[in-house]
């Protein structure tokens, strides 16, 4: 279990954190957003990101912030951890989140956006060849979710289904 | 995009006035609906990161109760009614005259989601005429949709179409209370209006200080 020593890396929505065992990391409140995990197991390395958006041609900022969008923010945090001595080919990856949060009937792109950031993180996934070990997403609850890179566990907890473990 | 750097006291000020007079109209509906007083804050008109928004109401895990819109027309964006579990509990329980009903207790009977999906159309309903009265604008909302979950999870929704030009939002912000109740920011609900970073030069023009 988690000592008190320990820390708890805390990554906010559209940003991005990389973290070393013994401390885990951390996001909280993910709706149609996706927390992507990106771990290497014998390093006991993890970075997380909490991706808001599937693909950054959708923005239409100057000033970019790369954690933002599915695409480059998946690159930006396998740089992030090329910085920390993980190989690239060693990753792995878990996502979760994705939820559509509320039912609509309306043509907008951006009421289906759970579904849409989960279809485009898995296809980054593939382009820099991240096996995907095991994912929570879709459905219509919000998700907070831990990782421990000791045990390469995703912890995730909901309102209404309780917590598991991917 | 620069949206907010054309943006003066005086915008603030309007988009205030917006805040004031829409959850005015929705406070005294909600006050005859329940038939109690309902006290309602200043409203407050800031432009803050997304992150700093999650935290408000007690912070993105903080459960609450949701109603959230879109709104089309003249002027587009985002609507929440976002009630603490206890005092969504209090409203619901003096409608349906039950005081057993619960929101944190799953399954939550159908009598009293129906009444809270009602109770957020009549409010968005009031504030938005309101809205609509005062600018001359044409203001098309959709059916809220109810969700009773993380803050984070639900207010996120509103931040995506802005996420597309901005990493900070401006949030139009007016808090409510019942005379039940200890006054402290996490106890209050809130109206959020978000508007899209494209609709704010409309409000602007309709009550000319563009």
């Amino acid at each position: 279990m988690l000592s008190n020593a320990n820390q708890v890396i805390k990554v906010g929505i559209a940003q991005m954190d990389v973290v070393k065992a013994p401390n885990t990391i951390r996001t909280s409140g993910l709706g149609s957003c996706v927390g992507v995990i990106l771990y290497d197991e014998s390093k006991q390395i993890a970075g997380l990101i909490h991706v808001m958006l599937p693909d950054s041609s959708l923005g239409r900022s100057d000033a970019v912030n790369v954690a933002k969008f599915a695409d480059t923010g998946i690159k930006a945090l396998i740089e992030l951890l090329k910085l920390e001595g993980v190989h690239a080919f060693r990753l792995k990856a878990k996502i979760a989140g994705g939820a559509q949060m509320f039912q609509f009937t309306s043509d907008k792109d951006s009421m289906r956006i759970g579904p849409r950031n989960v279809e485009a993180v898995k296809v980054e996934l593939r382009k820099n060849s991240i096996p995907l070990v095991a994912e929570d997403t879709g459905g219509n609850s919000g998700r907070t979710i831990e990782f421990d890179p000791i045990t390469s566990k995703l912890n995730i907890r909901t309102v209404n289904q309780g917590v598991s473990e991917i | 995009m620069n949206f907010h750097q054309k943006i003066t006291s005086l915008h603030l000020d309007v988009l205030k006035e917006i805040g004031n007079i829409g959850a005015a109209h929705a406070a005294t509906a909600l006050s005859d609906l329940l038939n109690k007083k309902i006290d309602m804050r200043v409203p407050k008109v800031e432009m803050v990161s997304f992150n700093d928004m999650m935290e408000l109401v007690g912070g993105s895990e903080n459960v609450v109760v949701g109603i959230f819109l879109r709104i089309e027309g003249d002027v587009e964006g985002s609507m929440f009614f976002v009630l603490p579990i206890e005092q969504a509990n209090r409203f619901i329980r003096g409608l349906i005259r039950d005081d057993t009903f619960d929101f944190k207790n799953p399954p939550v009977p159908e009598l009293g989601l129906s009444a809270m999906q009602e109770m957020g159309n009549i409010l968005s309903g009031s504030y938005l005429s309101a809205l609509s009265d005062f600018t001359g604008l044409k203001i098309y909302p959709t059916v809220p949709g109810l969700s009773v979950d993380m803050f984070g999870a639900i207010i996120s929704i509103g931040l995506i179409e802005l996420s597309h030009v901005s990493d900070h939002v401006i949030v139009i912000n007016t808090s409510i209370l019942d005379d039940e109740q200890e006054d402290s920011e996490s106890v209050r609900g809130h109206f959020f209006l978000l508007p899209d970073p494209d609709s704010f030069e409309a409000i602007f023009k309709a009550l000319g200080v563009a």
